[in-house]
């Protein structure tokens, strides 16, 4: 037991390979001689799904597989439809794209606004964010879109992009601050008491701590953004849902069209969040 | 008779609040020039937020606190100029973890005296090798162990060619068998005439190095004197009574 002890806490990795072998207390588990509690250096955190069929790559392979499925064995109406949808991915991704980096510019000023000892610029982003949170995502984006077709007469692409922008950047300014206050006060007390300034203990010392904490935060802040591009459809842009709406006031073909809608959504959110996932493991494994 | 470095005069500091907590209470200390004062006394006595007033990392309430001629305790002092000169060591290292230990302490010399980088980075082996870290200086922060984190803390605030260091609990976050190794760097730096203010618990370092010895409970300073003085003969009944629980 004290071996098995010993072995546990040297190397995560050896762990890893190790767990399989250790004899748990969960009563499906076989039964191999006396059972071991484990203590640790830690909780013994059930392990991240390693299965080869985890969650993830059901889901992933499985709405390849019926896509692929359904175009090739049922091209008849399947293909076309296919065809008109994924032409509104690159409109979707452009969309998105812009849409986060002006999100994460108002963000950024939001979240330092939020943290600012300065009363007004604190009180205009704090209205800012309420007023954002309170108001529902679609009828922000159609009264935005709207009242930038009047006032600066910009439409189409841009104004989804700007009003997507305004509606995010709110969300992203709360992750902006949550990232700045995860870092412990001594950061800037020591920043400051070497002489830095306040601004060059920011720029030098906690933002880029805070900026290795949020990224996660605005890699998932992208992926639901990239989802909600779709309620920008309604109004402005052929993008996937656009399109497949399109498609069903010519072809009636409603249910088989949203079926593939709903897969390319799928797919798309599903290999960000890996790609997020991977960021993550990424960047908690080097400090 | 030596320059007096520091001056704290008459110090009030209460922290507001749903009861007003009194931390410091009319303390007056000065540190002369090349002297090591140590300032023991239990916990939630104001010894840290003392230590902590004197480059104004705390607003004290009330009182003077001077820095040679400059007065910091006054709101048109310019506090930049004097931290600059006052180095100071955390209680939790406050190492800069997204920073190599190198970069740790370059990043001051060079965003706040504008030095270029080769001759801080010359400057920065120089203390990594008095700090007997030279081979750490590419590793980072959470590569290093607490008593090497330390060593690198004091490495990075000599890195400005402080004239005076303040400890705040120095090796109060550390394994015993650390504690030595930066002791050790203390103490050497005691004796290269360093002007040193130390808030501590380790009585036999307060007794090997210091110059002087101050006593607080309950905001106030109590008692102080050589370290063989107020070690061996407290004149004050409640150093007496803390000695005897300590010791």
């Amino acid at each position: 037991m004290q071996n098995e002890n010993s072995q546990i806490n040297s190397e995560a990795k050896k762990r890893k390979a190790h767990l399989g072998k250790l004899v748990s207390v969960d009563p499906r588990s076989p039964k191999k001689g006396p059972v071991t509690i484990m203590m640790t250096d830690g909780v013994l955190i059930p392990k991240k799904d390693t299965h080869v069929f985890n969650s993830w790559r059901t889901t992933f392979f499985g709405s390849i597989l019926l896509l692929v499925v359904l175009v090739v064995f049922k091209p008849e109406p399947y293909l076309k439809i296919f065809q008109v949808c994924a032409s509104g991915i690159p409109v979707t991704f452009e969309c998105t794209i812009f849409a986060i980096l002006g999100a994460i510019v108002i963000g950024l000023f939001c979240g330092l606004g939020s943290v600012s000892k300065h009363v007004v610029l604190n009180r205009i982003s704090g209205v800012y964010v309420e007023l954002i949170r309170g108001i529902p995502l679609l009828v922000q984006l159609i009264f935005i879109y709207y009242a930038l077709g009047k006032l600066a007469h910009i439409e189409g692409m841009a104004a989804a992009i700007v009003s997507m922008a305004i509606c995010f950047g709110a969300y992203m300014g709360e992750i902006v601050r949550s990232g700045i206050q995860a870092i412990p006060k001594g950061q800037m007390e020591a920043a400051i008491a070497l002489g830095m300034s306040r601004t060059q203990a920011f720029v030098n010392v906690i933002l880029p701590q805070a900026v290795k904490i949020i990224l996660p935060s605005i890699g998932n802040e992208f992926i639901s953004m990239l989802k909600d591009s779709s309620l920008v459809s309604t109004i402005a842009l052929s993008d996937i849902l656009r399109r497949g709406r399109e498609y069903i006031s010519r072809t009636f073909l409603s249910l088989e069209t949203m079926l593939v809608v709903a897969l390319i959504y799928l797919i798309i959110t599903l290999m960000l969040s890996r790609l997020v996932g991977l960021m993550e493991e990424r960047l908690s494994s080097n400090g | 008779m030596a320059k007096e470095k520091i001056r704290i005069e008459n110090v009030c500091k209460t922290y507001e609040g749903k009861s007003e907590v009194k931390a410091v209470r009319n303390a007056t200390l000065s540190v002369k020039e090349g002297e090591v004062v140590v300032i023991i006394g239990p916990s939630g006595s104001g010894k840290s937020t003392l230590l902590r007033s004197v480059n104004k990392l705390e607003f004290i309430t009330s009182g003077k606190i001077f820095i040679d001629e400059y007065e910091v305790s006054s709101p048109s002092c310019d506090i930049r100029k004097v931290r600059e000169n006052v180095g100071m060591v955390f209680q939790s290292f406050n190492l800069f973890p997204h920073l190599s230990v190198l970069q740790n302490i370059t990043i001051a010399p060079m965003k706040v005296k504008h030095m270029e980088r080769k001759a801080a980075e010359a400057k920065a082996m120089e203390l990594l090798f008095r700090v007997g870290l030279a081979e750490k200086a590419k590793a980072y922060p959470n590569q290093l162990s607490g008593g090497q984190q330390q060593r690198v803390a004091i490495a990075r605030a000599l890195a400005m060619d402080p004239a005076i260091m303040l400890f705040d609990e120095p090796t109060s976050a550390l394994d015993p068998e650390m504690i030595k190794e930066v002791l050790d760097v203390m103490i050497s730096l005691a004796q290269s005439g360093m002007t040193m203010l130390i808030v501590t618990h380790e009585m036999g370092f307060a007794r090997a190095a210091a110059d002087r010895v101050v006593f607080m409970d309950g905001g106030e300073i109590i008692e102080q004197g050589s370290p063989s003085d107020l070690f061996d003969h407290p004149a004050n009944p409640r150093t007496q009574t803390f000695f005897e629980h300590i010791l």
